[in-house]
């Protein structure tokens, strides 16, 4: 046989694949249609939807009390800051001073968010590269902070604990304690991270070089969060556009340059020390007072368009109200972190293997319905 | 105390030797069946355990005292399932594929020297049959994985098969340096070499070196984490028996638990002394060898079972890289060594 002979008869074909919307990888109902030769992925394209309930839609039906519980159930991991970022819209709308006491527990809790979002994504990040173990150890440290939030407002996951002027309620007379016994139990486990999985040379192996995003790319397709951050793109909320006590505490912006998973993967784990720090420095000073700031029962906002951003868990949430002087919203828009970080997927995922496919997804922590809303 | 011997004068003086021959013949297979039954239940169910005790949980501990009938009431259900075929499935080759997993490993399990008398099958050729029969296993992943008519599947057989024909050249090469130093491939004249010493200590240092070859490629064989890519829950759902159910697919999760013991059991005949008890404090009471056999293979096995728990999964390419730039050329080396050892009689002997 000539060489065209075989060439014709061993020619390699792509085919596609559906991964999701059923598929233990994407953590939710987001659907990729992969495009694979072989091993070696060629085009990653997302598919989305599959969990759209409008919720802008239905923001723009309900009063600004009520639209705080929707985002709840946007990015439900993160779900005490979406609501801050509404409240917080809504207060700078309506010029209300918040009470210090309130910017304190806010923080508190959202740092504690941000801590049981990372420990859960750690734990699922290690079940994606096949250590299965981690996934225990994850949940054994978010549990203490379920239990904080339960104690204080009544839900674990959906918190709703935010009001616009203020807080639902005042926290529970455990919580400083709790959270003093946490941050303690927390300080000895997070080096246990670090010895079952960071160490690891295989997971160094798979995760090292692997869905490398350069910071051009970072900023050209709107990363934030601890992804933008790995690629050396400096993009905390908390620090260029500090709110609610970030501007009374010491706090780094964890940065690195690689712009690979690993890199992705450091800054998340950095990234739960720092909020521990935060805690540790507002826990003993949170200042007495009112838990709220008076506002009308039925909140109108004044004519005008309304954006405030905030740091969730996964990266920068904006949230753009146009307001027509009415008490609901003429238009509401949220942007998401999740929804730009996927969209940078195709670029860094092609031309790895399907394996490195998972550990990149893995890394862009993705919550589907924060993509879809 | 030779309780095969006299069961067989028994039946052979009872009836015609035809009749005879037969009837041991079923009752041997009548016994491998429920050792196989019995050491698949159990050891998932002790994978179980084992895994939750890893990860800060209790495992199954409801069903039957700690748990006991947890496994017999999941094969149960799984009997009792229905046993689906998607529409475009090879049905022939579908059906037939879990039987090339299972009867497989059920043969290897025939071989081993459970205590002096207890073996059915003692062959010339163990250690050769022992190899070349877990290489036919992997036929069954192949066809289960084409047959299905999925691609996850199929991507998960595919990698099966250059996964199991990598390392199965470091399995054989790392026994075959163990049997430089016996002489012999017959499972029995292996062990009755290591009444001077186990041969981990005999062989010293490049024995130890084919010990962790062989459980590195066993592990990978056996398609267990940290080298379980062909079911690689995370990526490819579940591999190659993805449209599997029923019993069918239970043939494939137990053989999984078999094959896991056969690699065990393997290590424990060549490197440990099989039966033989530390420093023959046991050897005369012949009983104690199924103890000593089944105590070294469990350990073996929570070895393996501590890597699937503990390890995160390695990518394709890196497997390959593994078995092909690292372990092979060392296990070639360590071969020369071994052989250079045995001719200037550098063995350890007691």
């Amino acid at each position: 046989m000539d060489t065209t002979t075989i060439k014709n008869n061993f020619r390699s074909e792509e085919y596609q694949i559906n991964m999701g919307p059923q598929h233990p990888a994407t953590h939710g109902v987001l659907r990729l249609l992969l495009t694979i030769d072989g091993e070696i992925i060629k085009k990653v394209e997302p598919d989305l939807g599959y969990i759209h309930r409008s919720i802008e839609k239905m923001c723009e039906r309900d009063s600004y009390q009520q639209i705080v519980h929707l985002t709840d159930r946007m990015d439900y991991l993160s779900s005490h800051i979406n609501n801050e970022a509404v409240c917080l819209t809504v207060e700078n709308a309506l010029q209300v001073e918040v009470p210090e006491r309130v910017k304190v527990i806010r923080t508190i809790i959202a740092e504690l968010t941000r801590i049981a979002s990372h420990t859960l994504w750690w734990g699922v990040m290690g079940m994606d590269v096949g250590a299965l173990t981690t996934y225990f150890y994850g949940f054994r440290d978010r549990e203490m902070i379920n239990d904080i939030f339960e104690e204080t407002c009544g839900a674990r996951l959906t918190m709703n604990y935010n009001i616009p002027g203020g807080l639902m309620f005042d926290i529970h007379p455990n919580f400083v304690k709790r959270t003093k016994e946490f941050i303690a139990h927390f300080k000895t486990k997070l080096p246990e991270y670090d010895l079952l999985l960071t160490g690891n040379v295989i997971f160094q192996k798979r995760m090292k070089g692997i869905g490398i995003l350069s910071k051009e790319d970072a900023i050209s397709f709107g990363a934030s969060g601890p992804v933008g951050r790995a690629s050396g793109y400096s993009c905390d909320v908390r620090k260029h556009h500090s709110y609610s006590a970030y501007d009374k505490v010491n706090f780094k912006e964890i940065l690195k340059t690689e712009g690979d998973t690993f890199a992705r993967y450091q800054v998340r784990i950095l990234e739960m020390w720092e909020s521990l720090s935060i805690i540790e420095q507002l826990i003993d000073n949170i200042p007495e007072g009112d838990f709220f700031a008076k506002t009308n029962t039925v909140i109108k906002l004044p004519e005008g368009e309304f954006y405030e951003k905030v740091e969730t868990a996964r990266g920068e949430l904006g949230v753009y109200i146009i307001s027509t002087g009415t008490k609901n919203p003429y238009r509401m828009k949220f942007r998401s972190p999740g929804f730009s970080n996927l969209s940078l997927l195709n670029h860094i995922a092609v031309g790895g293997k399907i394996g490195d496919l998972v550990a990149t997804m893995a890394t862009l922590d993705l919550v589907i319905p924060d993509i879809d809303r | 105390m030779n309780i095969t011997k006299n069961i067989h004068e028994w039946l052979f003086s009872l009836m015609p030797e035809a009749t005879a021959s037969i009837v041991e013949m079923v009752l041997i297979a009548v016994v491998y069946l429920a050792i196989f039954a019995v050491a698949g239940l159990y050891l998932v169910l002790l994978e179980r355990r084992v895994a939750a005790w890893f990860q800060l949980r209790l495992g199954p501990n409801r069903v039957g005292y700690q748990g006991l009938l947890q496994t017999m009431a999941d094969a149960l259900k799984l009997v009792s399932k229905e046993l689906t075929v998607t529409i475009k499935a090879d049905k022939f080759l579908y059906n037939l594929a879990p039987y090339f997993v299972i009867v497989t490993a059920l043969m290897a399990l025939s071989l081993f020297p459970f205590s002096k008398e207890f073996q059915a099958f003692d062959i010339n050729i163990g250690i050769f049959f022992l190899t070349s029969i877990s290489s036919i296993g992997v036929i069954g992943i192949l066809l289960a994985g084409w047959s299905s008519n999925n691609k996850f599947a199929l991507i998960g057989a595919m990698r099966s098969g250059v996964q199991t024909i990598s390392y199965e050249l470091s399995v054989g090469l790392s026994l075959l340096t163990m049997v430089l130093m016996t002489g012999s491939l017959q499972l029995s004249q292996i062990v009755e070499v290591q009444k001077g010493g186990w041969l981990i200590v005999q062989g010293h240092i490049p024995a130890i070196i084919a010990f962790c070859i062989y459980m590195i490629a066993g592990t990978a064989e056996t398609n267990r984490a940290p080298f379980d890519l062909v079911e690689a829950e995370s990526e490819l759902g579940a591999g190659f028996h993805t449209e599997y159910s029923g019993m069918k697919f239970a043939y494939f999760f137990l053989a999984e638990f078999i094959n896991m013991f056969i690699i065990a059991a393997i290590a424990t005949t060549v490197f440990f002394g099989a039966y033989l008890s530390p420093f023959g404090i046991t050897d005369n009471i012949p009983l104690l060898g199924v103890f000593w056999f089944l105590a070294k293979t469990l350990v073996l096995i929570f070895l393996m079972m501590w890597f699937r728990w503990t390890f995160p999964r390695l990518r394709i390419d890196q497997l390959l890289v593994l078995e092909w730039k690292y372990l092979l050329p060392l296990n070639l080396l360590n071969l020369v060594i071994m052989a250079l050892i045995v001719l200037l009689k550098l063995t350890i002997h007691f």
